[in-house]
């Protein structure tokens, strides 16, 4: 029988190594995987290399991961949410590193990951700083910028419910990068609000599935924080 | 003498500027019905206010909202669903969600038919720079909009006129990092509505009691009436 479902944050981080590429989903604070980032915390990586729309917020989440240290570099397009503070501190200390990424580039190049596609070429940055030292091509007569797929080796997800499958069914804006880094990894673990009998999932609304999951903690927070 | 006296002594004394919500109100007026619309933040999703109710133009949102509606009541919201901005929204009858792959296929594809950014900078070439104030910024960020400037159909820029000292934000060359070049077709500010036409810029109207002199002064770039 297939079972994907983990009793334990312990039994859901085993195998995550120093310096790994972490992919943590979520826009903000919605739909990041808060749970498993402290399970990270307590299994101890470091050297970490974390790709996410953000750079933390406040304290909690990933702002605590990259606070206790143990993220060597970030790749995000937008650092300068809300309340960056750790991020702030970190980077204008020099004690960690920043890679900038387009918003689309970096979805596209994380659904390239999960697609086998190793580059593709896209019309965003072009003519700007964040094409500097890329293969520029013309196609029809426009210019187009080579990106590469970005793996990751572990991604951590958020989803609303789950299955021993690894189905995972997202609500509303949470979605965002959840699905597309799912398929990234090599290791991908979920958190879920609810876990549901195999089945109970309605097939045409699951937004993940299971085949691109490896292992699911049940996670019953209850409603998320904007920060 | 400063450019700003010098308006002040043509007649600037008895402009009034656009109010942030006038210059969203003017824009929302020049939307047709039937539009996919993005709006960025700052001045630009303020637009979404002004819509008027009876004409139907559908606001996407980078993190995976495509029908998106006001700010709900605060007994009302929900928490998984908010906008660019981090704000809490709403979805209106219709509307949909998807991850940030298709999210951003939607931009970078060409389906919009208008995205509405802020800046710092609009050059009379159509270039745009609203990522970075300076090469070394502590903290850049780009978020979506270089995928939004090479990939909707039309952009707009909405932005203040001049920055806090004075000094003009329409220039014949940006002097900040490009978000992206060529790709402006309009710009509202507080004192004008501008199209950036083949050969530069091309006033379509002014703020109450502004004169074309008085704007001309307050601008570092030729300006041209309408015909």
């Amino acid at each position: 029988m297939i079972d994907k479902i983990v009793q334990t944050m312990a039994a859901a981080m085993a195998g995550i190594r120093d310096g790994a590429v972490v992919l943590i989903g979520g826009f903000g604070s919605i739909g990041q995987p808060n749970a498993l980032i402290d399970g990270l915390i307590d299994q101890g990586a470091k050297e970490l290399t974390v790709v996410a729309n953000n750079a933390g917020v406040g304290h909690a989440g990933l702002a605590r991961l990259l606070e206790v240290g143990r993220v060597r570099k970030i790749v995000c397009s937008y650092p300068r949410t809300t309340d960056p503070v750790v991020f702030e501190r970190l980077y204008r200390e020099g004690r960690i590193e920043l890679d900038v990424v387009p918003q689309g580039t970096m979805a596209e190049r994380l659904r390239a990951a999960g697609a086998g596609i190793p580059a593709f070429y896209t019309p965003t940055s072009v003519g700007t700083r964040l094409a500097e030292g890329k293969e520029v091509r013309e196609f029809s007569g426009r210019q187009y910028v080579l990106e590469r797929a970005l793996f990751g080796d572990v991604a951590l997800i958020e989803a609303w419910e789950a299955d021993r499958w690894g189905n995972l069914a997202y609500r509303s804006s949470a979605r965002n990068f959840n699905p597309v880094m799912a398929a990234a990894a090599k290791l991908t673990i979920a958190q879920a609000q609810h876990i549901v009998e195999l089945g109970a999932l309605d097939p045409e609304k699951v937004g993940t599935p299971g085949i691109f999951v490896d292992r699911v903690v049940h996670v019953p927070y209850g409603e998320p924080v904007v920060t | 003498m400063k450019a700003h006296m010098r308006a002040e002594l043509n007649g600037l004394a008895a402009c009034k500027p656009w109010t942030r919500d006038e210059i969203a109100a003017r824009a929302a007026r020049d939307i047709p019905e039937g539009f996919y619309v993005n709006l960025g933040i700052g001045i630009p999703v303020l637009v979404a206010n002004y819509v008027p109710a009876e004409r139907e133009v559908i606001i996407h949102s980078e993190n995976g909202v495509l029908g998106m509606g006001p700010t709900p009541e605060p007994d009302k919201i929900n928490r998984w669903l908010i906008n660019a901005s981090k704000k809490y929204v709403t979805l209106v009858p219709g509307g949909s969600y998807m991850h940030h792959a298709d999210s951003f296929a939607i931009i970078r594809g060409g389906h919009l038919d208008l995205c509405v950014l802020g800046a710092f900078q609009v050059a009379e070439n159509g270039d745009f720079a609203n990522w970075l104030t300076s090469a070394d910024d502590t903290m850049p960020s780009v978020g979506g909009a270089m995928d939004l400037a090479v990939g909707a159909k039309q952009i707009w820029v909405l932005m203040e006129h001049t920055t806090k000292t004075g000094g003009s934000r329409l220039l014949r060359r940006c002097t900040y990092p490009l978000t992206a070049p060529g790709v402006v077709k309009r710009v509202y500010t507080n004192l004008a509505v501008i199209d950036v036409a083949a050969d530069g810029f091309v006033v379509r109207e002014t703020a109450p009691g502004l004169t074309f002199a008085a704007l001309q002064d307050l601008t570092a770039a030729p300006l041209r009436r309408a015909n």
